[in-house]
């Protein structure tokens, strides 16, 4: 139900600095898909997610969504149907609004934000049933300005805030990458929870090996803008760390030592 | 300092709190620095002018300069947002062309209102004193402008002018076109920038085409007095803060215009340097504040 067909995206166009960044990227994204997606840096796994998004304009080629095709929305108007958690969490929610009332902007993603009162009392009950799955007590404290909160609370913030309004494809780029370990595992878990309990589609990039074999029913690879690896459900189960690996390898030389790739 | 000194303060004070409002939107809340006040509140001033020697009804005057206003603030935000010029310069522009316009509305530098009604003149008739009119019915309007921006910063419009201020991209992936808020936040400020303008017009009785010059200075100036005598823990305190700052910035004015030293005087002409003086102060003393308490 999602398509990309020939995606390509250079930047700095037609200066010494050109960057050939995706050179023609063909998906096809069923619904309930859960992809996870590798690659060095530099391969162009954000720049995938922010064309999809809208963030960068595209060269040339498709993207659809089901009937529709989204090639030149502007970004807000894609987020109506796309929903996406950044790597820095502070991107995804207002620090200096209250939690309720960044709730009520993301219950209200692609709809009229018009001159109705912002938080409704409706609305509150809600947020408070929502924020209590998170376990992380923040159901207390839906006037507390978001910016009091540490980069976990504010990711899975981020994340509650994306599914709010089931979108028809989440976008996660590297999304548990800046934070502690720990943290970042219990923000896994809810991923991984909200995505099942939803039935959502989504893209993951992701730079732990073991999660992108662990997580998802199929798994691709990018190298140099290019999809150099895509294997189902069935074929990953069967994958080990050391056939990813072994894959770079044949496309990266000796390179790939340097990479920030973790290896467990 | 005189009552009526104290009273042309406080009718001062709330006429540009209109203005200093404006200003908190635009700076604070959209983070967006907006020079264009500069030529809005003259604009303002200007068009009720001309519409009241028209004939038109005073406070239907009021209207059409918080139209022509908002007209201004919105050019200044499409040359923004849609052309791509920078905030700063794109509000220049747009100030600078407003100071022909000006001209172009009044046909002439000034224009006097002399025997002309006002919004005052149903108070005045009422026997409150000429000299408390304009400070209460300014008080009034102010602080009903204060309360519609409160409710407007509350709605989900207003949630998104603030978010679009603290963090355009998560506004952004929420489905929101920020340049659109842009827009219709810049050119709401300068509405009100242009009510200032008209209530002085009318509570002066002329209008003047360089009653501009340093608007923008003498708003942020109140802003900031009033965020660091009142603070801003929340919005309404935020804007009641602002609100309180153009009128005690107004206070200290006419102190200083009062203030006799022998042969020395400060004069109108002063007030640029105190202004700056002011603002310098006002940012300073925080930070000197936190030094006393922790010794
Ligand atoms: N905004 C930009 N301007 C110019 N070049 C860019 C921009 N964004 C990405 N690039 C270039 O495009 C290429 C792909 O970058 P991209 O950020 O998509 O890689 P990535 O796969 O996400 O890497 P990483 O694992 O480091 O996040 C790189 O060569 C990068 O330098
Ligand atoms: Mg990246």
């Amino acid at each position: 139900m999602i398509e990309i067909a020939d995606l390509v995206k250079t930047f700095h166009h037609g200066s010494v600095n050109e960057v050939l960044a995706l050179a023609g990227i063909d998906l096809k994204v069923k619904k309930g898909d859960f992809i996870t997606v590798i690659g060095s840096n530099g391969a162009g796994k954000s720049t995938l997610l922010n064309c999809l998004a809208g963030s960068y304009g595209i060269d040339s080629g498709h993207i659809r969504i089901g009937e529709q095709d989204l090639s030149h929305w502007p970004e807000h108007r894609r987020a109506a149907l796309i929903s996406r958690v950044f790597q820095d969490p502070l991107l995804g929610t207002c620090a200096p609004l209250s939690i309720e009332q960044n709730l009520a902007m993301a219950n209200r993603r692609g709809r009229i934000h018009g001159l109705g009162k912002g938080v409704r009392r409706a609305d509150r009950e809600l947020f408070r049933r929502q924020l209590k799955q998170l376990g992380l007590g923040l159901e207390d404290r839906l006037r507390d300005p978001v910016g009091l909160l540490s980069g976990g609370q504010r990711q899975a913030l981020t994340l509650l805030m994306a599914t709010l309004i089931r979108p028809q494809v989440l976008l996660l780029d590297e999304h548990t990458a800046a934070l502690d370990p720990k943290t970042a595992q219990q923000v896994l878990a809810l991923t991984v929870q909200l995505v099942a309990e939803n039935h959502l589609t989504a893209l993951m990039v992701t730079h732990n090996m073991r999660q992108a074999l662990q997580l998802g029913n199929r798994l691709i690879m990018l190298h140099g803008g290019r999809i150099i690896l895509d294997v189902g459900q069935a074929e990953k189960a069967e994958m080990r760390i050391e056939d990813l690996l072994q894959k770079f390898y044949s496309v990266r030389g000796e390179e790939f030592v340097s990479d920030r790739m973790m290896l467990v | 300092m005189t009552y009526y000194a104290f009273m042309g303060a406080l009718e001062q004070g709330f006429a540009y709190g209109f203005l200093v409002l404006g200003v908190y939107l635009t700076f604070r809340v959209l983070d967006f620095p907006d020079l264009t006040v500069d030529g809005s509140l003259p604009l303002g001033a200007a068009v009720s002018a001309v519409a009241i020697t028209a004939g038109i009804d005073p406070y239907v005057s009021l209207l059409l300069a918080m139209i022509a206003g908002f007209i201004a603030g919105a050019v200044t935000g499409i040359l923004n947002t849609r052309f791509g010029i920078l905030h700063l310069l794109a509000s220049i522009l747009t100030m600078i062309a407003l100071y022909s316009i000006n001209l172009r509305v009044m046909g002439r530098p000034n224009m006097t209102l002399l025997g002309k009604s006002t919004v005052l003149d149903p108070l005045i008739n009422s026997g409150i004193g000429v000299f408390n009119a304009a400070p209460f019915l300014f008080g009034l309007l102010s602080i009903l402008g204060l309360l519609a921006l409160l409710w407007l910063l509350r709605t989900a419009f207003g949630l998104t002018m603030q978010a679009t201020g603290a963090n355009p991209q998560m506004i952004t992936s929420q489905g929101v076109n920020t340049s659109r808020v842009i827009i219709l936040t810049v050119g709401l400020s300068n509405s009100f920038a242009a009510l200032s303008g008209a209530l002085l017009c009318q509570s002066q009785g002329a209008a003047d085409v360089n009653m501009g010059v340093g608007t923008i200075v003498a708003g942020l100036a109140s802003v900031i007095v009033g965020e660091t005598l009142f603070g801003c823990r929340s919005i309404g305190r935020a804007l009641l803060a602002a609100l309180l700052g153009s009128v005690v910035y107004r206070l200290a004015i006419a102190l200083a215009l009062s203030f006799k030293l022998g042969q020395f005087s400060i004069t109108p002409s002063d007030l640029n340097l105190l202004t700056a003086l002011l603002v310098v102060a006002a940012l300073t003393l925080p930070r000197l504040r936190r030094k006393v308490w922790r010794r």
